[in-house]
């Protein structure tokens, strides 16, 4: 099967491709472009939490912590292979990510400040990929459904270890409250935008090939049925006076800055610049141990 | 006994928080993952030794002054390059066998350390069978030798000098600490100090 | 050098294919598939194999209808409703 109509009635049946299957170029280089984005964005995701680890108040909030940021390492591995298998090898990945022309997703691109960003992190903005996530399972591009399984399951304790985080602090002091509070008003807006803009899926490319299995708007709708009722259960606010869940089930809210995100994405974060020259001055300065040791 | 407990006890939470300064850092995805187990581990047989040795672990990791802790300097030096820091791991992970197989008859939690460990050891031997003739390797050891001969005491030198293959040097002993533990501490314990005594996080 | 990761969940329970670890050779990736398919207790085993050492088959010729040896090939339905109702008239 060669033809791009057909293997489009394919996909859209709920048909899987594999890595050797043939498939419409466009459908390749939009499913690199997204796979790659992703693992782009677990390395860079990172960065904002590796300071903590050193930071943690506790032996088991270090090693919790940790444990988290290993998965998300894992998870890149696990996402640049699929990637290298359809044809961009990784140290071309990572040099296109150093270099500034690949994206990764906007809340990594935010400093944190306290240890209440690490529980609001850890809580929400998981959260909020976990969402996008289980909506991969079922990509129509086998391979990387299938690694979507275990990058889910490994996940799970992700949240559960951010509402941990969060719980002692808002049953603590006060001072602690305001840390979870303070550090909520700053991320709201970025949490709002991670789903991307409201494109109705039937005009979105990756729905279109199966790629993605919801539409941004879906998974934003998710996240705040799963989520605003936890956040003001807690006695905690939302910065945006418009949030209201109405008679329909639908949440309303004020109308993300869809410039902000499109001017963050595009490498003008606050902390875009300087942790993208961390990487590649750790990827520089170790480049002998790959040639050292990848040399089969 | 205390002393070589705590001592222990410190030298795996200090060469543990340094280790974890590699997570999402290491020069391939790979090992980044395994070397974020191994600062894990060294992290969890910090606290099991802390244990034993008050009520609450974090109070002894957290809540001394720098002076109070008894590691060794090796584990103290900001290392983040990874010549050095694989000279280290290995220089350490040869250094500690000798230490906790001389505990072992006394202390049954060192021999459950000790079988951990095996794993790091051989990860330490993996990267140091491949990096031997790489230069850069090579000086880091020479450099960390006097730091690792400070890890064990005296009476077990001669045996690490035997399993490194290095003859003995003055050794930089435990007692004094480097210019860098007053900073890591400062780092480690920041969150920490800014609640009361006895918050919970 | 690509090796391909295959893990055992449980005694009793097949190998199955998890993914794959990029390693210079098979202590390495040993090393690294511990971590990266195990570090939680998740397999009790692990193969790790060259790809190159996969010989894959994909294609497999169905000219002739060979259902003969299928289940589906198989519609016992009507003659069994006639067999039943041949055995109850002989009965009465």
């Amino acid at each position: 099967m060669r033809n791009e109509q057909a293997f489009l009635e394919y996909v859209q049946g709920g048909g899987q491709v594999e890595t050797t299957d043939w498939m419409p170029d466009d459908y390749r280089a939009k499913l690199v472009k997204f796979i790659e984005m992703h693992g782009n964005s677990e390395l860079m995701g990172v960065l904002p939490e590796r300071e903590w680890i050193l930071r943690a108040p506790t032996l088991q909030r270090k090693l919790a912590l940790t444990a988290k940021v290993q998965d998300e390492v894992g998870h890149a591995q696990l996402i640049y292979r699929v990637v290298e298998d359809l044809g961009k090898p990784r140290d071309q990945c990572l040099a296109d990510l150093v270099d500034g022309k690949a994206k990764f997703h906007n809340v990594f691109h935010y400093p944190t400040k306290t240890w209440g960003d690490v529980g609001v992190i850890a809580w929400l903005v998981d959260a909020a990929a976990i969402i996008s996530q289980k909506a991969l399972l079922k990509c129509s591009y086998a391979p990387y459904a299938r690694i979507m399984k275990k990058i889910c399951w490994e996940e799970s304790f992700h949240i559960l270890h951010g509402r941990d985080v969060i719980l002692a602090m808002v049953t603590g002091t006060p001072e602690q409250f305001e840390l979870v509070q303070e550090a909520l008003n700053r991320w709201w807006g970025p949490l709002m935008q991670f789903h991307g803009n409201p494109i109705p899926k039937e005009d979105d490319p990756m729905y279109i090939w199966r790629i993605k299995s919801q539409g941004n708007e879906e998974a934003r709708q998710q996240f705040l049925e799963g989520y605003v009722p936890q956040i003001w259960e807690l006695g905690l606010t939302v910065p945006d006076p418009n949030l209201q869940r109405n008679v329909d089930g639908v949440w309303e809210y004020s109308e993300p800055d869809w410039d902000e995100l499109k001017h963050v994405v595009t490498g003008h974060g606050p902390r875009t610049e300087d942790r993208l020259a961390f990487r590649r001055h750790f990827l520089d300065q170790e480049r002998w141990v790959r040639d050292a040791v990848l040399a089969a | 006994m205390n002393e070589l407990l705590l001592g222990l006890a410190d030298d795996e939470l200090v060469i543990g928080w340094r280790d974890s300064e590699w997570t999402g850092i290491a020069p391939v995805l790979e090992e980044d993952v395994a070397f974020s187990s191994i600062a894990q581990n060294e992290i969890g047989h910090a606290r099991a030794v802390y244990q034993l040795l008050a009520d609450d672990a974090d109070v002894l990791a957290f809540d001394r002054s720098p002076e109070a802790y008894r590691c060794a300097p090796l584990v103290e030096l900001r290392l983040l390059d990874w010549a050095h820091t694989i000279a280290r791991r290995w220089l350490y992970e040869v250094a500690d066998e000798i230490r906790i197989t001389a505990l072992m008859e006394d202390v049954p939690l060192a021999a459950k350390i000790n079988r951990e460990e095996a794993y790091h050891r051989m990860h330490a031997e993996m990267w140091h069978d491949r990096l031997r003739d790489e230069q850069r390797f090579r000086e880091a050891v020479q450099e960390l030798w006097p730091y690792a001969l400070g890890v064990v005491e005296s009476d077990q030198r001669a045996e690490l000098s035997a399993r490194v293959g290095l003859d003995e040097v003055a050794p930089v002993e435990r007692g004094a600490h480097t210019d860098e533990l007053a900073e890591l501490w400062e780092e480690m314990t920041m969150v920490r100090r800014s609640a009361p005594a006895g918050a919970q996080w | 050098m690509i090796w391909e990761v295959f893990r055992q969940e449980r005694k009793g329970q097949p190998f199955e294919h998890a993914g794959s670890v990029v390693a210079p050779d098979a202590e390495f990736a040993e090393a690294w598939a511990r971590e990266q398919y195990g570090r939680r207790g998740e397999s009790i085993g692990l193969w790790l194999v060259p790809r190159d050492a996969i010989h894959d088959v994909e294609d497999w010729a169905d000219e002739f209808d060979l259902k003969y040896r299928r289940v589906d090939g198989y519609s016992i339905k009507a003659r069994l409703k006639e067999a039943r109702e041949r055995a109850a008239a002989r009965a009465r």
